[in-house]
């Protein structure tokens, strides 16, 4: 099956992208002139990603040295200054320089290609988003080094990553790191909505011919979405953000107490933003289940309109739950059992789309490859995940266990057991595509193992501790508090989560040049992507394809039993 | 699997003609929608701060009803569609005319809103850090003026590829949804007015 | 699997007695070991603020619903976790010759769907009807004004106490409260009963950012916020030092904001008011007074109080009675000698950050501050 011929088109026949000059192919100046300049979804898809993955590299680092410094009660590994920006900085590149443009990456790649068009549909401000975000990135990261410098570890912000009003305030956060916070932020998110748009446009308007919104993957229909929450959930966080800058600069009294203001409405504000924001990072990797696990089980995904369903009832719910990170903040009782109601609303259809991909699995023969290794472990990991939500999302327990480990363990058996683990799957299915190459089983063993022996180690732990009453972000504990086992647990997994992540690296490295050739259709699988090269050439596809059912490649592969009788 | 690649599966069951949305459409109005998300959140601050303020100025002293600014703001909505009927039947000249209208009512707009705020900084003694209402008021009216702003930039870029000769009727679409975005425009100040003007002046 | 995992360390009444008694052995032998100084016989500290014990009314409530939902959440885990790994170990691919058939291809089943779409309705309607009653039993109790107020106020990082009294009440007729003594971190409050025979209501405010009360075994916490009162009451059954943290992130030392309850029998109670209440010990020492010149000298009376004395400044602690206290810094070490010498030579050897600078004291000057602070009972 595997054959790396592709479709030649001759060179002087018909060129897409002329050469310019000076730019000999191949030359590193051909390649970043290239990546500076392009606008093709492919090539930008894959900058997100490995900017992506390097900003995750950075931001784990971190998390690493947090770990360092918890191990044991009283610790003096760094000072609280130095941790209380390693842990503002962690949360927020994890959200948003790792998280966002790593979902971003996936849509772009695969978004137009799925739906068999050429590219997104405003492609040079699908470059724009991109660039956006990149230069916030570094911006965020530049704070390190402004003000007193590196060492007194400069001026990166140490408000925590949802930045609490009046914590950043002029009069309580001096100096400009609540500046770099807001202003890096200010500027993704203008490229986050750049990228949702885009993506709307093009699910919307480019798909090909027979591609009835019913028949689109679920991937597409997932993104589609997601790119909603984006543009109705971005706003107001740069809202919020305008007027933080607003009060420090110009004297505004948004949040001044003193004048008035309400600190609370930050909260209320940021929130609107930051819980449709965790469905906008989980939705993703929903998609990718969606994709996977049919494949690898052999049979289309359990119920296409519950599952369509579910995710427009989760996106539509989540815009009204936000005020369940307020419990604690002094609502009347009628605001909290609002709130508390609502999220557990949500948990409705998130709990249904667990039975579906179970359901999906069930009567078929599972191929135990890579990609569905980690979406067996994220169905167990958001299992709990979910379940510690709606423990959770009962007020009066959220009144214990909120701003504890528990809240901690909790986002983190989303992010990284849900979230991560389907990025992981999403890239052992999809590289090969992108490259041509397979990436390696044994490697990819040791990363799987060793990166889930060392999630889990890292974060079950921190349930308890949560229990036991150990608020977050603090920079050391005292002894006796019962916690001092649980933390060095906690510490110890890292070291195996960092293994882990060293041989993905690697894994990604290697079988670049190295890789088995994957051919076209490496997993036998039954969306447009698979029906073009790998990788594909920068126009997608000769004809723009045709479509009669959700899956057109298993119509062309069982022509005697097509899937367009069944729909 | 060479002879599966590009093969395209026969359309199906009817002869309808495959036309998905308009992407100018869709786009214009994904656009539309993120930016209402954007208003909608300094509405809502601009409301729960109504009579919260801890000290003067206070709106019932210093509002008035921006009568003319609104009817030229509104009557530019009509105009541009009018523009819009001439370009359709493929008046040139009246298009320019009533376009060329459309800027001229929306320029005065800003000029009333520009002093207004000169009134309201030199004569009354409100700026954005004297009170809550000052902070909530300006920006607000503030945020909606920058979007007139990006409005008559974007009609001036019509009117001037019009008068160069550049616009024909194949770009009927976009001056649609440059039209779109300035009724967009209009009705956040049918938002803007009600709430400032009618509601928080009685504050 | 997470209850069953921490059942030994959890001596909840669900255990036998037998059992608990010897975890609370355990745990109060632990406490030993712990930085905690204030222990007497029946005054134990509780240094492990365990949230599945409740030793309070409040708390109490709070368990009884977090019982029921986390066991309703252990049930759905068992059950789909039983589902995956049924259909992992039953529908593996048997190899590559199993493969070329593919299996039949179900796109969906509505029955199935409905049941696993009305299942979790009716458990989410059983777990509404329950928060909601606890909402309200907890946040809508009415404390009786008869009952001991405390006005808590959070400051970055400490917790300043002032202890009320009603003074009549206003035209809505609420009650009007006047400050009878003000003191630092460690909340005295008189044991109450299951009966809720004597609550205490804590009036929850903040002089700078957010902070957030949260004492485990007594309540779930409550955060206090500048501009926006908020109220928590506490009813405790057992006397002890309870432990407890500021649990809303509030700057560089966050996390040294601790908190003490010291819940103490009405009689004990009664004394450590009079005690608060009685004027400031004058010095009968040497060092001590050349200490209280120094204090007064210095620019200390800037930030800190001593009743009856020229002292007056409100921005830091209270020290009228400082010595009566167990810790410093707001629990970041022991009052003893050397620490508190510590302290007033240098606050951020102990608390790097902490707002109180330092004085740039001689020796001698540190040694009679730190002498006439102790004498501050």
């Amino acid at each position: 099956m595997a054959h790396g011929s592709t479709t030649t088109v001759p060179e002087d026949d018909f060129v897409i992208t002329p050469t310019r000059p000076g730019e000999e192919k191949g030359t590193w100046s051909a390649v970043i002139q290239d990546l500076l300049f392009t606008v093709d979804h492919k090539k930008l898809g894959l900058m997100y990603i490995g900017s992506g993955l390097i900003f995750f590299v950075i931001a784990g680092l971190m998390a690493a040295a947090i770990r360092l410094q918890l191990a044991i009660p009283n610790a003096h590994f760094i000072s609280p200054d130095v941790y209380n920006r390693f842990f503002t900085m962690h949360g927020t590149a994890m959200v948003f320089l790792v998280g966002m443009p790593i979902i971003f990456g996936m849509a772009n790649y695969l978004v137009p290609i799925m739906i068999g068009a050429r590219d997104m549909a405003f492609p040079r401000l699908n470059a724009f988003g991109f660039w956006m975000f990149f230069f916030s990135g570094w911006f965020l990261y530049f704070s390190y080094f402004a003000g007193p410098g590196l060492y007194n570890a400069g001026s990166a912000p140490d408000i925590g990553w949802f930045a609490y009003s009046p914590l950043t305030s002029k009069a309580f956060s001096r100096g400009h790191s609540s500046d770099y916070w807001t202003l890096a932020l200010l500027a993704s998110g203008v490229g986050s909505v750049a990228t949702a748009l885009n993506i709307i446009v093009t699910t919307i308007s480019l798909r090909c011919k027979g591609m009835t919104l019913g028949r689109m993957p679920l991937f597409v229909w997932t993104f589609l979405v997601v790119a909603f929450l984006v543009i109705l959930a971005i706003p107001p966080l740069s809202a919020c953000q305008i007027m933080l800058i607003l009060d420090r600069y110009l004297g505004a009294k948004f949040f001044d107490t003193q004048a008035g203001g309400s600190a609370i409405l930050w909260q209320h504000f940021f929130w609107i933003f930051g819980h449709p924001e965790v469905y906008i990072l989980i939705l993703p990797g929903f998609a990718a289940m969606n994709e996977i696990v049919p494949v690898f089980s052999r049979k289309p995904i359990f119920g296409y309109p519950i599952m369509v369903g579910a995710n427009v009832m989760i996106a539509f719910i989540s815009l009204g739950v936000w005020a369940h990170h307020m419990f604690t903040v002094g609502m009347t009782s009628l605001g909290n059992s609002f709130f508390a109601i609502s999220t557990m609303l949500v948990a409705v259809p998130t709990g249904i789309k667990i039975f579906n991909w179970i359901g999906t699995m069930y009567g078929g023969k599972i191929r135990f490859e890579l990609p569905m290794l980690f979406c067996i472990a994220f169905l167990f990991q958001f299992l709990i995940a979910g379940l510690t939500g709606i423990m959770l999302s009962v007020a009066p327990f959220d009144w214990q266990l909120s701003d504890s480990y528990f809240v901690v363990a909790h986002f983190h058996y989303v992010l990284i057991g849900g979230l991560l683990f389907t990025i992981f799957a999403a890239i052992y299915f999809w590289y090969p595509k992108a490259f041509g190459r397979m990436l390696s089983h044994k490697l990819g063993m040791w990363h799987f193992v060793l990166f889930t022996l060392g999630f889990h180690l890292t974060f079950l732990p921190q349930h308890v501790s949560g229990f036991l009453g150990m608020p977050r972000r603090i920079y050391t504990y005292e002894a006796g508090r019962g916690w001092e086992a649980w933390n060095m647990m906690s510490s110890i997994g890292v070291i195996f989560q960092a293994a882990g992540i060293l041989f993905f690296v690697w894994n990604l490295i290697y079988s670049y040049k190295k890789g088995k050739i994957a051919g076209d259709d490496p997993w036998d699988a039954w969306t447009l992507e698979w029906a073009t090269t790998s990788p594909p050439p920068d126009y997608n596809f000769e004809k723009t394809p045709e479509v009669r059912s959700r899956r057109p490649l298993w119509d062309l592969k069982h022509p005697e039993d097509p899937d367009w009788k069944y729909e | 699997m060479d002879q599966f690649i590009n093969q395209p599966v026969p359309f199906a069951e009817e002869e309808r003609p495959w036309r998905p949305p308009s992407f100018r459409k869709v786009g214009m109005l994904t656009l539309i929608t993120t930016e209402s998300a954007l208003f909608a959140i300094f509405v809502v601050a601009y409301v729960f701060y109504i009579g919260k303020s801890l000290n003067g100025p206070y709106p019932h002293e210093i509002l008035h009803i921006p009568w003319t600014a609104s009817f030229a703001l509104f009557g530019s909505s009509a105009t541009i569609t009018f523009a819009e009927m001439a370009l359709k039947k493929g008046n040139r000249s009246l298009f320019q005319i009533w376009w060329a209208i459309t800027i001229a009512m929306g320029a005065y707009f800003l000029g009333f809103t520009a002093f207004e705020w000169h009134e309201f900084i030199f004569k009354e003694g409100l700026t954005i850090s004297t009170n809550i209402f000052g902070s909530t008021f300006y920006s607000l009216v503030g945020l909606h003026a920058s979007h007139v702003i990006v409005g008559l930039l974007l009609l001036s870029i019509i009117l001037i590829s019009s008068l160069r000769g550049k616009l024909d009727h194949g770009h009927h679409e976009h001056v649609e949804m440059i039209a779109w975005y300035w009724h967009f425009v209009d009705a956040v100040w049918v938002v803007v007015l009600t709430v400032v003007y009618l509601i928080s002046a009685h504050y | 699997m997470i209850r069953r995992l921490l059942s030994p360390f959890f001596p909840t009444s669900q255990f036998p007695g037998a059992g608990k008694s010897c975890l609370s052995i355990f745990w109060a032998a632990l406490a030993l070991i712990a930085p905690a100084a204030v222990a007497s016989a029946d005054e134990p500290n509780r240094p492990i603020a365990n949230m599945f014990d409740p030793l309070s009314t409040p708390a109490r409530m709070i368990h009884e619903s977090s019982l029921l939902v986390s066991l309703i959440c252990l049930v759905i885990f068992l059950i789909v976790t039983g589902m995956l790994v049924y259909v992992v170990f039953k529908f593996p691919s048997k190899g590559a010759a199993d493969d070329r058939k593919e299996p039949p291809q179900v796109y969906g089943s509505s029955q199935i769907e409905l049941a696993w779409t009305v299942i979790p309705i009716l458990i989410t309607i059983v777990l509404i009807l329950v928060t909601t009653r606890t909402i309200g039993e907890i946040q809508d109790r009415k404390i009786p004004n008869a009952a001991l107020h405390v006005r808590v106020i959070g400051h970055q990082w400490w917790w300043e106490l002032q202890y009320l009294t009603q003074n009549g009440v206003d035209k809505e007729g609420n009650p009007v409260w006047k400050t009878d003594f003000v003191t630092a971190n460690e909340l005295h409050i008189p044991v109450s009963d299951k009966n809720s025979v004597r609550p205490t209501e804590l009036i929850l405010e903040s002089a700078d950012v957010i902070h957030s009360y949260w004492v485990p075994q007594l309540n779930g916490k409550t955060d206090v916020v500048p501009n926006h009162t908020n109220h928590m009451w506490l009813d405790p059954w057992s006397t002890g030092t309870y432990f407890g943290n500021c649990a809303e992130y509030c700057g560089t030392q966050h996390a040294n904001m601790l908190i003490r309850v010291m819940v103490q029998t009405p009689e004990d109670f009664a004394k450590w008011v009079a005690n608060q209440k009685a004027p400031s010990v004058i010095p009968t020492d040497s060092v001590a007074l050349q200490g209280q010149k120094d204090f007064f000298g210095n620019s200390c009376v800037n930030c800190h109080k001593v009743d009856g004395t020229v002292a007056v400044g409100t921005f830091g602690p209270n020290l009228t009675h400082f010595a009566s206290r167990s810790w410093l810094g707001s629990g970041v070490a022991l009052q003893n000698q050397a620490d508190i010498r510590d302290w007033v030579r240098d606050p951020n050897h102990l608390k790097p950050g902490v707002l109180m600078p330092d004085m740039q004291l001689s020796e001698p000057q540190i040694d009679q501050i730190t002498a006439y602070l102790m004498t501050l009972k």
